[in-house]
């Protein structure tokens, strides 16, 4: 069994292309050339090279000691938190920014929630010298002024989606009509492992550099290529899907994904898809959603912004319902809670959707040989107001 | 026969409107679909309301978010139109996304249409791959046409796929956009009608969206069969009220 995408653009029963037919000529042209694209020496030497002189990758597999000694176990930190731009996002805007140029698309579109991937996308479209604009939820414009005026510094238009619930879903929605009305000269950089195919595959395929650097740090650290867990916090699921994507076959390496339990899965205010969510269609592609019992899309709930959507990639839709991998959820106090462990503790300020990832040591026990990957996305700067109100610092 | 396709055979362009089910007011549905018959429409469309729906624009997104908060859903849809047969003979048509048909049960869906008298699914982001892996055959055995959409970008081969899959008519998207974002027809729109037209298909075409009066009416029909009005009835609706129907239909033809 293989937990990658198939042919047909399905993980298991998950995926698909579920899109009006004014979006198939566009989907239809990326996925008749995405996999073309990625494979040429061009493209490849193009990407490997902004990677590494522009976002600083690789970044370090660091050995985290006295995190280690807390819960008795080796724990390493793979450090999304340093690419420029501050987290993981940018690996992917890199790759479509790319892709759009050999597809000879002069304007981006991109859909941001907490603005990380506004931020991201802003970034290589100010590159490139390539026209950008960038949908925001009006209330996520209010809640982060600091990406607003960010993705404003660097040449991006910010439109407001007011429609809907205002907020990430119904900024997706109003990315994807944007591309509706523009289907010739547009390239649509979505920020996560969602939408239509190939949109989940090409996604992971970009973010797929941080398992392959773990493989080779671990082997240099440990003498093997497989740590015993990789963990990371699932929204979209960006971020996973890279930490997993080497070891998405190999069942010696243990997957655990981290949802948002916002105020906890039974509050009404939550994030956690696995646990809440029920098979249907959101933004064209087949998955876990959270949704009324009539199909309405619902609005989900968590401190952390980047984990607040209301569905989960096809492929960690399967790696759920397979079994594959195991499904955590955390809640907004733990997360902080484990957030400023890690700063007392190694100095490192994280984004409170990777504290998630970290807040599952207090309840989940390894062994003191287990050799624990966790996947920490992004930096905690973009949080500090959060931080500052829960703590009261 | 189905009576989309005994409507089809008349002899004359067709006017067909779409109105979200649950507004303006939750009860309106089966008044909307009476007086519009009353006024001379040949088909209508009852739109199913969805929280995300991608392909509409301001007009129908707006229309959908109050009919959810008036109370619509589909079960209570189903339930206002169980005795619409004893009052309406013209072809009805479901439209709406696929979520919440696929949460109700696509079959069950399906079969409460039958009982109904629904004639045909419009379902934008079903695809027609899809729909004929899985569902074709369920929508046949309940007797219900399924509609595919074109646009001007969809490709000569593919065109000629959905026809072969159609056995009612063609949904015709006029440009390249979503519903109601657009007003009246170019130099383009004309050339993809003639394009179409001489492709000589065997379902026959209706047009939607950018209609909207008279004159885009008359431009829309005259190398198709006719013409789905949306955006602009739904406008009407909110300035006008249910008791105006008349005078926007008589304004089209």
């Amino acid at each position: 069994m293989s937990y990658h995408v198939n042919k047909k653009g399905y993980y298991g029963e998950f995926g698909g292309a579920f899109i009006p037919e004014m979006l198939y000529p566009n989907c239809e042209e990326l996925r008749q050339n995405y996999l073309k694209i990625m494979a040429e020496p061009s493209f490849q030497e193009e990407f490997d090279q902004l990677l590494k002189d522009y976002v600083g990758r690789p970044t370090p597999l660091y050995f985290a000691k006295r995190l280690s000694e807390k819960y008795n176990t080796k724990i390493y930190l793979k450090r999304e938190d340093l690419c420029h731009t501050g987290a993981h996002k940018v690996n992917n805007t890199i790759g479509q920014i790319l892709m759009a140029k050999k597809l000879g698309k002069n304007r981006i579109i991109a859909e941001t929630g907490a603005g990380q991937h506004g931020v991201a996308t802003a970034t290589v479209c100010a590159l490139m010298g390539i026209e950008c604009v960038v949908y925001m939820g009006e209330i996520d414009i209010a809640r982060q002024a600091p990406n607003v005026a960010r993705m404003k510094m660097l040449g991006a238009e910010v439109r407001p989606a007011l429609s809907g619930s205002r907020t990430l879903k119904d900024a997706t929605n109003e990315a994807i009509r944007d591309w509706i009305n523009n289907p010739v000269d547009t390239h649509y950089i979505i920020g996560s492992v969602v939408g239509p195919h190939p949109y989940p595959d090409m996604v992971a395929r970009f973010q797929s550099v941080i398992s392959k650097e773990i493989q080779s740090q671990l082997l240099e650290k440990e003498g093997t290529e497989n740590p015993d867990y990789v963990v990371a916090c699932v929204g979209g699921g960006s971020n996973a899907a890279g930490a997993f994507y080497h070891y998405l076959d190999n069942p010696d390496v243990g997957i655990i994904a981290v949802e948002a339990a916002g105020k906890g899965i039974d509050t009404g205010e939550s994030a956690a898809t696995s646990a809440l969510g029920k098979v249907g269609i959101i933004h064209g592609s087949k998955t876990l959603l959270m949704q009324t019992q009539d199909g309405q899309i619902t609005e989900p709930y968590s401190i952390s912004a980047g984990l607040d959507y209301p569905g989960v990639g096809p492929m960690h839709a399967h790696l759920y319902k397979s079994g594959r991998a195991e499904f955590i959820s955390i809640t907004d106090d733990d997360a902080m809670t484990a957030g400023l462990g890690l700063c007392q503790l190694e100095g490192i300020i994280p984004a409170i959707e990777s504290s998630h990832a970290l807040a599952i040591f207090e309840d989940k026990k390894f062994k003191p040989s287990d050799v624990v990957v966790v996947n920490l996305s992004g930096r905690g700067d973009k949080d500090l107001k959060n931080y500052i109100d829960y703590f009261k610092l | 026969m189905n009576r989309i396709q005994e409507k089809l055979r008349e002899n004359k362009k067709l006017l067909s409107i779409y109105f979200t089910a649950g507004y303006p007011n939750l009860d309106d549905t089966v008044s909307i679909i009476q007086d519009l018959e009353k006024n001379g429409v040949d088909m209508i469309e009852i739109g199913l309301p969805f929280s995300d729906p991608l392909a509409d624009g301001p007009t129908i997104q707006d229309s959908s978010t109050q009919a959810l908060k008036n109370g619509m859903h589909t079960a209570l849809l189903f339930e206002q139109l169980k005795d619409i047969r004893k009052t309406v003979s013209i072809p009805l048509v479901m439209m709406g996304y696929f979520n919440p048909v696929l949460q109700y049960g696509v079959e069950e869906f399906c079969k409460k249409c039958q009982e109904i008298g629904i004639d045909g699914i419009i379902l934008p982001d079903l695809p027609l791959d899809v729909y004929q892996e899985e569902y074709e055959a369920l929508f046949k055995e309940y007797g219900l046409i399924n509609v595919f959409l074109i646009t001007p970008q969809t490709s000569e081969e593919r065109i000629r796929a959905i026809d072969e899959a159609s056995d009612g008519f063609i949904y015709m998207v006029s440009s390249a956009s979503t519903t109601g974002a657009k007003q009246g027809f170019g130099d383009e729109q004309q050339t993809y009608f003639e394009r179409i037209s001489a492709m000589d298909l065997k379902n026959p075409q209706i047009v939607g969206f950018g209609i909207s009066n008279s004159d885009t009416f008359l431009q829309a029909t005259e190398k198709t069969k006719g013409a789905i009005i949306g955006s602009a009835f739904i406008k009407h609706l909110t300035e006008k009220g249910v008791g105006q129907i008349a005078e926007f239909v008589q304004g089209i033809r």
